[in-house]
Order: C-alpha cells, then structure tokens, then sequence
C-alpha cells in the first residue's frame, strides 16, 4: 500500500470511531462499534439524500430555463436566503405534519408495511458498499449478492403499495413495476458478472482493490477503461436507470399517465419514505457502479492521492447522480412494452456476449506485445459489432420523415 | 370481445387480505381463461394529462385500451346562450375564453361572422394586423401545444418550457398592445382596437425573425430522437376517410393527407395576398400531426414576414362602424377562420334586435376529439394520453 493509506485524514474517522467505543465496558464495545457505523450511514446518507433532492431540482430547473428553489432560508433570520439550500428540510417539515390518509377500502397492514420496507430493504444495500479505503460496514465475502438481494425486495414492496391502495392506477403502475423490474434485473445483474470472473471474486472490497495501481503513475486500471468493463458499464447504467424507476423509465409513476402509479394513494409521511427510498435505491446503485466500474474509493492518479479515499468515493457519486439527473432533464419516456423490448431483445443479449467477452479477457490475459493491441481489437469487436446490429434492429421501422405540399 | 362482462373493481369487499384487511382489487368474471379481467379506469376529470377538465372512460385489457369513451361538458358554461341574450359587442370579451389561448383568432371568427351578417367593410391596415394576429397566435399555439404532447411523452417539463419561453414573447406582445396576455379582445367589427406601434412592430417582426431559430434547435434535439420517434410513428393512426366523414379540421385532418385550409378555401381577410404552402401529412399518426405542426410554424413565420413587409399605413376601424347600439340586418351570416386547431365557426341568426336571435359555434377542438376512441383502440394507457395531446384540445372551447 503507498503512504497515503496512512494519512491522517484517511485514519480520522476510523479512529474517531475506536476512541468513542473504548469508554465503553469491554461486552459492549463490538455493539457500539456496529452502531456507530450505522448511525454514521444513516447521517452521511441522509443528508446526501436531502441534498440531492434540492441538486435535482436546482439542476432540472436550470435545464429547463428557470431558477428552481432559492427562497428558503433560516426561519428566524429575515433576508438570509443561502440560495435555497435549506429547502429539503422545509420539505421535509411538510411532509412530516402533513395528514396521512389512507383509503378506506385499502389494506391497512400492506399499505403501511409497503413504505416501511421499501426504505429498510433500500438502506441494507448499503451495509456492503466500500465508501473508503477500510470503512466498510460489513465485509461479506458474498456481498454483490447480497446487495442485489436485498435491492430485489424493494421490487416487492412496490408491488404491495400498488396491490394494497386499491387504485386502479396504482394496480396498473404495480404491474409495470413488476414487468420492468424483472426485466431489468437481468441484465443488472449480467451486466456485473464479467466483474466478478475478472476478479474473482464476489466481495466489493476485493474488487475495488483488484482496480488499484496505475500505469506510469496516471492511467488508472479501473474496470471502465477496459472493452468489457466499459460495456458493462452502459448496460449497468441503463439497467440502473430502470431500476430505480428514473427517466426514461420512469413508467410506474408515470406522471403523465397514471398521475403517481403506485404512489398515488400515499400521502405525507408514508409519500415521504417513498420519495427517500427512490434517492436511496438511486444512490447504492450509484455507489455500486462506482466501486465496480469506477476504481471505488481510488484516486485517478497516483499525485492525487493526498485526497482521502471517502472523498474521492463521494465525488464519483456525485458524478454519476449528476448524470442521472441530466438525464432525467432530457429524455422522454418509453412505453412497457418497448422497456421490456429493449431489456430482452438489447441488453440480455449484449450481456451474456460481455460475459463471454471478459472470459476471453482471462484467457488472453498473458498476451504481451502486438498480441495485447489484438486482445483490444477482439474484445471490442465482440461487443460493438453486436451493439451496432441490434441497435439497428431495435429501431428499424422509425424514422424522420419528408412531407409534401399542397399544390 | 363482449362488453357486458366489462367490470371495474368489485366493490364489495370479499376475502380478507392476509393481513385481515381487505383483499386488493378482486378479479372476477373472467371472460376468457387466458386473458383476464377486463379493467375500467376513469381518467380524469382530475389528471395531470387531459389538459383540464376532461374525462376518458377507457376499458383495458392489461394496458391495451378496448373502450374509450370521452366524457365532457365539465367546463359547460352556457356560452352560447349567454351570447344569445348580450348585444353583438358584449360576446366578444367572451369568446376570448372559447379557446383561451388563442383569444386573437377567436375573435376574429366572431368579428367575420358578424361582418359578414351586415356586410360591413374592413379596412386594409386592420386586416393586415389581423393576419399578424392569427399567425403570432398559431405560433404560440402550436409551440404550447408541441411542449404538452412531449410532456404527455414523459419528458419532466423541459421542452415544455422552453416552448413556454417562447410563448410568453408572444404574450408579452399582446399584453403591451391590448393589455391582456391571454384574453386579448382586440378585434372589432369593422377592424381592430388598437392601433400597434413602430416599436411594437419592430418588436414583432423581430420576433418573427428569431423564431426559425427556436424551432431549429427544439427539432434538432427532439424531431430526430429515437424515442420521441418510437412512442409517436404508427400510433393513433387515422385515414383519410374517417376523418373527412367525422368532420374534422386542421392539423389532424391535413396530417392524414386532407388538403383542406380554411386560408386557402375561403380566402378570408387577405389571406390571398400571402405565399404560403400547406404542409400535409402521409400517415395520419401521432408523429405527422406532431410535424404539422412545426411545418405550419415556419410557414407562418414566412406569412408574417410578409406581413410585416407589406403592411399599409391608414385606419384601423371602418369610420362608418357602429359598435355601441348596434343592430345588424335581419337575416343569418356564418364566418369562419383557420384557428390554429381546426376551423372555426361562428353562425348567427339576426332579428334585427340588438342581440343575435341564434349564436352557435362550431368548435374544432370538440368536433376533432370525436374520433379519439378510434384513434385509441389497440393502443395502451400510454399512448392513449399522447393520441389525446396531438389532437390538441382546449377545454374551453369544447365545452363551451
């Protein structure tokens, strides 16, 4: 390990923590060792999520040519208006004392249980997601397996709150969550495998240190910038985009349509946990491409590394929600039928051929000279050709068009 | 598919859920082993995507629609009676709030119908502006309308409003000059209210000028995108036949192929005077009536220009109209415009009294939305919704 591990910014939380726990009696000290990591989740993503709430807004207002939130200051100082950025606590405040109203016909137990465990499912994913270098909550030799498990339940609390609200745009919105979820939870998933026949191994903290080192000092070895790694990538964004249920494939909420799909019978609180659930799928997905694809909490280069390994990790998430707001501020949204087209016909297919990709990345790994310059050509041709056929299939048919006159 | 075992959800509760609780919405009467239930699902009159008050009763097998049956008469407010008992002067206000957002061309219609019933004359400069009028609301019309149908399409409001950017240059010229963005009430009968001046002109054909750009950009990021090409080309389809036979008028007609322009078949005003062409349509889709829209933008960018170019100095009223007290000839007149949504028509019966004996309108907006079950059926929730935005409706107008 180079000398930064050892830095005193990057041992500062860590030892923070040890110094808390040692006032304790000796029985009890492993409990507040967990605790502490989870109360310090709990807080450093909770007031991302807040703040990701107002950089969305922010960002999408200015997208489309407008200002967004920027009155909301501190109650008791007049005039202060620090650009808005206490709005989501304004909101939050909102939601809080809002009622709560629950159909008559719904079913009690279903309806509230929904909320509740579509946001504990949505914050276990993050228990096995590396935010530094040793500041991992829970080292599971399993990990990406469970985090995709515990990301798959949220599907069904979904599908709760649709069933139970006895709405029939709810119901209408839970069958699209299912349909879509399913779909895209394969080439999620597919998408990630070459990754671990590559490393080897299933447990995030490995990965991120297989994607250490750079060569001549600058050119980092992480996932993305190889053939394979930067295929599964995309697919892993576009998988991610639909499974966290943001545009374009935002189809069971579906503004447009189904007024708020499955959310369309909740209201103040139980909306608010929703709402919270959505930004936190949003961000562990974020977060898992991150220590995938993009080197965790590595630095790019080898200078930069004075910079604590946490920060680097937040300042990718940053970058990647970002993105993903970006996104939402430009495209339109497809129909289920296309979305479930587009999962089996496009990124299954494109999947599976990557994962044969990265074995011939393992296999050809000893390649050295010209070879290495052929293993690149092959391991990129195995992925567009493909893409370029199937994209051209996908969208055949559509086309702009030239119109006539009358004479 | 029988219709008598359509059913919506059971509202008896039957079994419990597995929490005690009522079980969710109950499956029953299955029509078909293999398909299912059917589902009747009201949308609107509260929803986000019918443009205000407006209901669709659609029936669905899974998301496909088998069953539409738009409902309105929610915004119903008399109108036409309520015109039968003021004076001809009095109605005008209130025809800007048939189609609240094209007052200026409302108006007109009426102004023709009445002008025509006592054969009054018009003098040139009004006609011109009239013409400068329609065609700077047909362009906010159109981009208003363009925004909605993307936002039906599931963008979160960003083409919408830099469509509404657009608009509200439109609006501010209509503010300054009749002193209300929306409900205008600037034409008369005889000619117009307010005379425009050099800088509101200059200001206007400014407008005109820059438009093309605006348009250039939002094609260029929208007309080509794969998605806005997927969710629109095939969809709602309408031919020729059905169209002519029900009626319709404007964008939706001549987007399957109909060459039919009130502006070329009456030649009302001076609309004569003007180089313009008709854009048609090949496929009767959403996606033509989309670009109909846009082709007939730039042609009106290319009538105001004209406009601008050529507009005459002198009054804008007839010095021999009578607006106050006024009682037209006995006998019945019918005017009618190329509004932006279609033809629109104004009937009148005169007594000779000082109000019309029989006012009637003919909304394009409402006689347009006749078809839209035709144009649903097969299609889903989804596309049902953006079927609806390229018809382009306001509420105002057909419920009157």
């Amino acid at each position: 390990m180079s000398p930064a591990s050892d830095s005193y910014l990057e041992r500062a939380p860590l030892e923070l923590r040890d110094w808390l726990v040692q006032f304790l009696p000796e029985p009890l000290q492993w409990l507040a060792h967990h605790l502490i990591t989870v109360v310090a989740v709990l807080a450093v993503f909770g007031t991302f999520f807040a703040f990701t709430t107002i950089a969305e807004r922010k960002l999408l207002a200015r997208l489309q040519n407008r200002l967004g939130p920027n009155r909301s200051g501190l109650p008791w100082i007049k005039g202060l208006k620090l650009w808005g950025l206490t709005q989501p606590f304004a909101d939050a405040v909102k939601t809080l004392t809002k009622e709560d109203i629950v159909p008559a016909t719904a079913d009690k137990w279903l309806h509230f249980l929904a909320p509740v465990i579509v946001v504990a499912f949505s914050l276990m994913t993050f228990a096995v997601l590396p935010f530094g270098r040793n500041m991992i909550p829970v080292e599971l030799n399993a990990a990406l397996l469970y985090f995709f498990a515990a990301g798959a339940a949220t599907e069904l609390a979904i599908f709760m709150a649709g069933w139970s609200s006895r709405n029939k745009y709810s119901l209408l919105a839970a069958m699209r969550a299912l349909a879509q979820l399913i779909s895209y939870e394969l080439p999620l998933i597919l998408s990630v495998v070459p990754i671990v026949l590559v490393a080897g191994t299933l447990s995030t903290k490995a990965i991120v240190l297989t994607q250490g080192y750079w060569t001549s000092g600058f050119l980092p070895h992480w996932f993305v910038f190889t053939p394979w790694g930067l295929a599964g990538f995309l697919i892993f964004i576009v998988a991610a985009l639909a499974e966290s249920n943001r545009s374009p494939f935002d189809l069971p909420e579906a503004e447009s349509e189904l007024i708020a799909g499955h959310l369309t019978e909740y209201s103040g609180f139980k909306y608010a946990l929703f709402f919270m659930a959505e930004y936190f799928g949003l961000t562990a997905l974020s977060a898992l491409g991150v220590t995938l694809f993009l080197g965790g909490w590595q630095a790019p280069c080898v200078f930069l590394e004075f910079i604590p390994s946490y920060l680097w990790f937040m300042l990718k998430l940053i970058g990647m929600i970002v993105f993903f707001i970006w996104v939402r501020g430009t495209l339109l949204r497809l129909r289920i039928d296309q979305l479930t087209r587009l999962a089996w016909k496009f990124l299954v297919p494109l999947a599976l051929l990557n994962v044969g990709n990265a074995a011939f990345w393992v296999l050809s790994a000893h390649w050295a000279g010209p070879l290495q310059l052929v293993r690149w050509a092959v391991s990129f041709a195995v992925i567009v050709i493909p893409f370029v056929i199937m994209g051209r299939s996908l969208t055949a048919g559509f086309a702009p068009r030239t119109y006539r006159y009358a004479s | 598919m029988s219709t008598s075992q359509v059913s919506g959800f059971n509202t008896q509760v039957s079994a419990p859920g597995p929490f005690g609780g009522p079980a969710g919405p109950t499956v029953r009467a299955v029509h078909d082993q293999f398909h299912g239930d059917l589902l009747e699902v009201s949308m609107g009159p509260q929803h986000p995507s019918t443009h205000g008050v407006f209901r669709m009763v659609v029936t669905l097998d899974g998301e496909q629609i088998v069953k539409l049956k738009p409902v309105f008469g929610y915004l119903h407010r008399n109108h036409e009676k309520i015109a039968e008992n003021t004076s001809y002067l009095g109605s005008m206000p209130y025809t800007d709030r048939l189609d609240y957002l094209c007052s200026m061309s409302t108006n007109w219609a009426y102004a023709l119908a009445v002008e025509k019933l006592d054969g009054q004359p018009v003098p040139d400069r009004a006609q011109y502006l009239r013409i400068i009028m329609a065609e700077l609301t047909r362009l906010l019309n159109h981009s208003c309308l363009v925004g909605f149908l993307f936002n039906d399409l599931g963008t979160s409001f960003t083409p919408l409003l830099y469509a509404f950017r657009e608009r509200e240059k439109i609006l501010d010229l209509f503010e300054s000059l009749s002193g209300s963005r929306m409900m205008c009430n600037y034409q008369r009968f005889g000619g117009c209210r307010v005379d425009p001046s050099p800088e509101w002109l200059e200001a206007a054909r400014r407008l005109a000028e820059n438009y093309p750009r605006f348009l250039d950009e939002y094609e260029a990021m929208l007309t080509g995108n794969e998605i806005m090409l997927a969710r629109t080309q095939g969809i709602g389809r309408l031919n020729s036949t059905h169209a002519i036979n029900a009626g319709l008028t404007g964008p939706v007609l001549r987007a399957s192929g109909v060459d039919y322009d009130v502006r070329k078949i009456d030649g009302y005003g001076v609309y004569p005077r003007f180089d313009f062409r008709v854009p048609l349509g090949a496929h009767g889709d959403t996606y033509d009536r989309y670009m109909m829209r846009i082709l007939e933008m730039r042609e009106s960018v290319k009538i105001l220009s004209q406009a601008f170019r050529d507009l005459p100095a002198g009054p804008i009223m007839d010095p021999k109209a009578k607006l106050r007290g006024f009682r037209p000839k006995a006998g019945e007149a019918y005017g009618r415009i190329e509004s932006p949504k279609g033809e629109l028509g104004f009937y009148l019966i005169s007594d000779g009294s000082p109000n019309p004996y029989r006012y009637r309108v003919r909304p394009p907006s409402l006689i347009n939305l006749t078809l839209l079950e035709e144009m649903c059926l097969g299609h889903t929730v989804a596309d049902a919704v953006v079927i609806l935005g390229s018809i382009d409706i306001v509420l105002g107008e057909v419920d009157r």
